[in-house]
């Protein structure tokens, strides 16, 4: 049969016979690997342009539409060492591109403003202490209102859009005082100009703009860097499915195309992609991924597949389901979405804040007015006594005060192997007390491992790993890794038994315990340990069983022992049965569990901690947990989970060991510390400033001096966020 | 004072150069890929026909 790969989903045809297609592409890290990537891509014939993005690991390539398959472009990556995965680059993504160029635009305008005004001013400033005349301060004040009204007009549009959404949605945030102080400081300075004053606080309006639109950029930033690499990793997961285009002809194609009604064929190894009924083929499923279940389930002729699971076994023909609703995956995801609905209740840091801050900075404003016409103030010295406060009190540091937290947070996150997915993931981890894990493929390693390898003579076992490399069975790619095979033997399958070849007249045989004749050995193995699968290998007449289980990541005992220290609840909700969890438990040392869990019985228990009052923070990886990843205050998914799980996370870790969930509890707790502390130190700059506006001392000069040194402040005590929390202090929060 | 008339406009063109600098920089996506961009400066292997003839 022949099988070619179809990856016109990808593709995006622009103007002038050109095709465009973005690949993400793995292991490329640095200048070589870009040069070597874009040399060897145009180099093909008909490519117009090869470019690397190395921030986003990602390749956009163009070429004459029509002349190239792009399938090609992916096998010459691989010659050239990488793999590569073609990316749909979504609308969302493209949304995301052009708001941060905006923000960029606007801090550029603002700044460029700025600059210039605080020019004139301190011609002003300096001015007024010596030997300025009132006709040449007007010139400088008209100058700068040139400048500042409509860099302003430009600059200021993300955040008067923003406060106008608010308040028609009868809402306040940040962004209501920040307008409101802006649109004040402007229109009075023109007043004042129009009057000859001394004083136009033109400068302090822009210098406003510029600082929150440093903290607006940061954020945009962030986000859009959390959300290329957990683009880039659903890319590198993407699933695709092998579907029959003819009698024998196959097709690779993305799941995303298939219709319901075709035909698709599921190798054994390889993870089912859609729901559907078997039509030919006989196999056996492993569901752990969906149901946490390790036993695998028998298939056959007429019965039901789920994407997500694994076919273990034989070759099977999937007819994909017409009508996908009442399926599991179906189930899972209508589960999801009620729980991230849910979810979405949360108030930032920042909003809570805003929601106390602004109606309090209104009535001190109010306040100052009355105070000074009671006093004996004229209405003109009372307004602008009061729109000084107003101007003073400008969350100019707080609105740098969360975000440039964030970012060095997620900084630190990053090198530590966890991948954020959205920014207010850091307060909600900060938050968590209980910690409930999964446990295939969490507490466990995604993969079965060999367990008695070391009792196995070396020669034998390297010679079982080259045959088990000719197998695609789940078990044989286990004892080949265990091995560290690399070079194949050329072996016959017997389907449904195992793999045989001649090696030096020799005969080898790799598969079932019978297949071999290994049935009493095997029998030992299974008695001693019943999670353990078996694989039997023989070598002549001699004969030797492999036990192939799921282990526990490699750092399980101590992180669970750590947290524990920490003062963590610690359960497991898994999916599988009652002794396979029971054992597990036992050996990571967490005496709470609950086996035997649907979907909705882990949802069910979360609630029931969070009606407590606890705060839970889930960490699973399987399709099963994606609904209790997104119901629980936080949660964490492998980096090899399926990506609906993914998507349903707060954060993404890597790797095979489970330190980075500590690591990502430590961060975000001291993060919030931090972010705590920058508000204490808005609001304490806010405590001095607001009697000093009050009293009337406010000049332009007092509150640019104010502004800039409460910003730069937040900003350094930020940057702490970086440097590596030593172990005990790390649980503080 | 008569020098303001000349000073201001220099002030404020050479400020406008810097942004208009700046907004060209942002259009033309040099601010898509800073990581790359960084070793892009490093490399000195430009395509055969653009380089002068060696003498």
């Amino acid at each position: 049969m022949t099988q070619v790969r179809d990856l016109s989903h990808f593709v995006r045809h622009l103007d002038g016979g050109v095709a465009r297609m973005e690949l993400a592409v793995e292991g490329m890290h640095c200048g070589g690997c870009m040069r070597t990537i874009e040399n060897g891509l145009s180099a093909m014939p008909d490519i117009i342009r090869a470019r690397v993005n190395l921030t986003d690991r990602r390749v956009a390539v163009e070429w004459r539409d029509g002349k190239v398959d792009p399938a090609g472009f992916i096998d010459r990556l691989s010659q050239l060492g990488f793999r590569a995965y073609p990316f749909d680059s979504g609308k969302s993504a493209a949304d995301e591109r052009r708001e941060g160029q905006t923000l960029l635009r606007c801090l550029g305008v603002a700044a460029f403003a700025a600059m210039n005004v605080m020019l004139l001013s301190v011609a002003v400033w300096s001015g007024n202490a010596s030997d300025i005349t009132p006709e040449q301060r007007d010139f400088f004040h008209w100058l700068s209102a040139l400048i500042a009204l409509p860099a302003a007009a430009y600059a200021g549009r993300p955040f008067f859009y923003s406060a106008i959404r608010a308040v028609k949605a009868r809402r306040l945030n940040m962004d209501v005082p920040i307008t409101v102080g802006v649109l004040l400081a402007l229109g009075m300075s023109v007043v004042e100009t129009l009057n000859h004053a001394k004083h136009a606080y033109f400068d302090s309006a822009l210098m406003l703009l510029t600082f929150l639109l440093v903290g607006r950029t940061l954020e945009q930033a962030m986000r859009r860097r959390t959300r290329a690499a957990a683009g880039n990793m659903v890319a590198l997961r993407a699933e695709t499915a092998t579907k029959f285009v003819g009698p024998h002809e196959l097709c690779e194609v993305p799941v995303a195309s298939i219709q319901p009604g075709d035909l698709v064929l599921v190798r054994p190894g390889e993870r089912i992609a859609v729901d559907g009924i078997v039509a030919q083929g006989r196999s056996q499923i492993d569901q752990s991924l969906v149901t946490g279940e390790t036993t695998p389930v028998a298939a056959a002729e007429g019965s039901m597949v789920y994407a997500g699971t694994m076919n273990v076994s034989g070759t099977l023909r999937v007819r994909v389901s017409v009508a996908a609703r009442g399926t599991l995956l179906d189930e899972v995801s209508r589960m999801l979405e009620r729980a991230v609905e849910a979810r979405s209740h949360y108030v930032r840091l920042a909003d809570r804040a805003a929601r106390l801050y602004a109606p309090l900075v209104h009535a001190a404003a109010l306040a100052t007015i009355l105070g000074w016409l009671v006093f004996g103030a004229t209405w003109h010295d009372a307004i602008i006594t009061g729109i000084a406060v107003l101007i003073i009190t400008c969350p100019c540091a707080l609105g740098l005060a969360i975000p440039a937290v964030q970012v060095v947070s997620s900084g630190a996150l990053f090198r530590s192997g966890v991948l954020l997915n959205s920014g207010e993931a850091i307060e909600r981890l900060a938050g968590v007390d209980t910690i409930l894990f999964d446990k295939t493929g969490t507490l466990t390693l995604p993969e079965p491992e060999v367990v008695n390898a070391a009792q196995i003579p070396a020669d034998r076992l390297a010679l079982a790993g080259r045959l088990a490399l000719a197998s695609r069975h789940p078990l044989a790619a286990a004892l080949a890794r265990a091995a560290l095979a690399k070079a194949p033997l050329n072996a016959v399958e017997e389907p449904g038994q195992g793999v045989r070849c001649t090696h030096d007249g020799i005969e080898l045989r790799l598969g079932l315990p019978s297949f071999c004749g290994a049935d009493g050995d095997a029998q030992d193995i299974v008695d001693a340990d019943p999670e353990a699968s078996v694989i039997a290998f023989a070598y002549g007449t001699k004969h030797y069983v492999f036990a192939v289980r799921q282990k526990l990541r490699s750092d399980a005992i101590d992180v669970i022992a750590k947290l524990k220290r920490g003062g963590f609840t610690v359960e497991i909700l898994s999916g599988d049965r009652a002794s396979a969890v029971a054992h597990a438990a036992h050996a990571v040392g967490i005496d709470r569990w609950h086996a035997g869990m649907t979907p909705g019985d882990k949802i069910a228990r979360i609630a029931a901690l969070q009606a407590q009052g606890r705060n839970v923070l889930m960490v699973g990886d399987g399709l099963n947990d994606a609904p209790s990843l997104a119901a629980a205050d936080a949660s964490l998914s492998v980096a090899t989970a399926a990506h609906l799980t993914q998507a349903a996370a707060d954060a993404v870790f890597l790797g095979d060991r489970l330190a980075p969930v500590t690591a990502a509890v430590a961060i975000a707790r001291r993060a919030r510390r931090l972010m705590r502390e920058n508000l204490a130190l808005a609001i304490g700059y806010n405590a001095v400033a607001v009697p000093v506006a009050m009293l009337g001392f406010a000049s332009p000069l007092v509150a640019a001096l104010a502004m800039s040194g409460s910003s730069i402040l937040v900003t350094l005590n930020a940057l702490r966020a970086k440097r590596a929390a030593p172990e005990r202090a790390a649980w503080k929060s | 004072m008569e020098v303001l008339i000349y000073l201001v406009p220099i002030a404020l063109g050479l400020g406008l150069l810097g942004l208009g600098a700046f907004l060209w920089a942002l259009r033309t996506g040099q601010y898509e890929d800073l990581e790359g961009a960084a070793w892009r400066a490093l490399m000195d292997d430009d395509p055969p026909a653009d380089q002068g003839v060696v003498r």
